[in-house]
């Protein structure tokens, strides 16, 4: 016994090292999860004079998706999105920080996967909802409470095993 | 005569006028307080970087924000609040006491006392090993003048 404590020591200690190296710093574990999405009330993104507020959305399942015309994440994610709008999930945007105001003619341009997008033109929402970059994504459920968040692009992967599992059980 | 004395008249007023919208970030006391409270807090973007450090746009957002939450009159430590409740504690570069960062405050003491029983213990090893292998003086001195005889 004694002779194999050092191998036994050096095997724990690889096994942390190795585990170590496959997580991701970004992963910030949020603290929103279970809690009431924020409250804000914003204009939509090539609507004039309409705004949006998240409890309208009060009763159903639905994505707030933070993104950005500058980011390039969010343009690989575009694809994505776009099926899953089209398969009738309902994808709200919050267009983050967008200071050289191109959202609206690039959604034009490209398609909108959103019902709407809320713009937050100085990023307080943004910051309101612990946002460190874009994309982000939230799952938020029928009684306004935030039940996952997504950090960078939602890939098949992902929406595989994250976001399909819970909206199945959200939506029941 | 009397235009100059208008002039330098107004001139005089001018530090008052300035002083009336003080634009944020310009109030020293505040700005300094900022600095001292974010240089203890990690920046989201880059996570070596301090809050008070980091170039990062939404670090200067957040500097921003403290800035007016401090404007407001708030104490430090709603700042830090403000700041937990959106980021968790991970924007703290002191983690606080939980019940999950246990390890990472009372590990070097569970190391340190595993060092010390580990020292105890191979003292008392070597103390027992040293008093099973007591020879009297009259063995040593017979030993040593079997081997050499010219020893006194």
């Amino acid at each position: 016994m004694k002779r194999w404590l050092p191998l036994i020591i050096f095997v724990a200690l690889a096994g942390f090292f190795y585990v170590g190296l496959h997580l991701n710093p970004r992963e910030v574990p949020s603290p929103f999860i279970g809690k009431p999405a924020p409250a804000f009330t914003l204009p939509v993104v090539g609507q004039a004079g309409v705004t949006f507020a998240p409890e309208q959305n009060k009763g159903k399942v639905w994505l707030f998706n933070v993104w950005a015309p500058w980011c390039v994440a969010c343009r690989q994610e575009h694809d994505a999105l776009m099926q899953l709008s089209q398969a009738g999930v309902p994808i709200y945007g919050l267009n983050w920080k967008d200071k050289d105001r191109e959202a609206a003619a690039l959604l034009a341009r490209e398609g909108s996967p959103y019902v709407v997008t809320a713009d937050d033109l100085d990023g307080r929402v943004g910051i309101d909802y612990g946002v460190t970059g874009t994309p982000e994504t939230f799952v938020i459920d029928k009684q306004g409470i935030i039940r996952m968040k997504h950090i960078g692009p939602i890939d098949a992967d992902a929406w595989q095993n994250k976001f399909l599992p819970l909206l199945k059980e959200l939506n029941k | 005569m009397k235009r100059l004395f208008l002039i330098l008249l107004a001139s005089l007023a001018m530090p008052v006028w300035a002083a009336e919208a003080v634009p944020v970030g310009d109030d020293p006391a505040i700005e300094a307080r900022m600095v001292k409270l974010a240089s203890d807090l990690r920046c989201l973007v880059c996570q070596n970087e301090s809050l008070a450090g980091s170039h990062a746009e939404l670090a200067e957002d957040l500097r921003r924000e403290i800035r007016e939450l401090m404007h407001q009159g708030k104490t430090d430590q709603q700042v830090i609040t403000y700041l937990t409740d959106r980021y968790g504690d991970f924007v703290l570069y002191r983690p606080p006491f939980r019940s999950y960062t246990v390890l990472l405050w009372l590990g070097p003491a569970l190391f340190l006392a595993i060092g010390g029983v580990a020292w105890y213990l191979t003292l008392r090893r070597r103390r027992a090993i040293q008093a099973a292998s007591q020879v009297s003086p009259e063995a040593l001195k017979q030993a040593a003048d079997l081997l050499d005889e010219k020893q006194d």
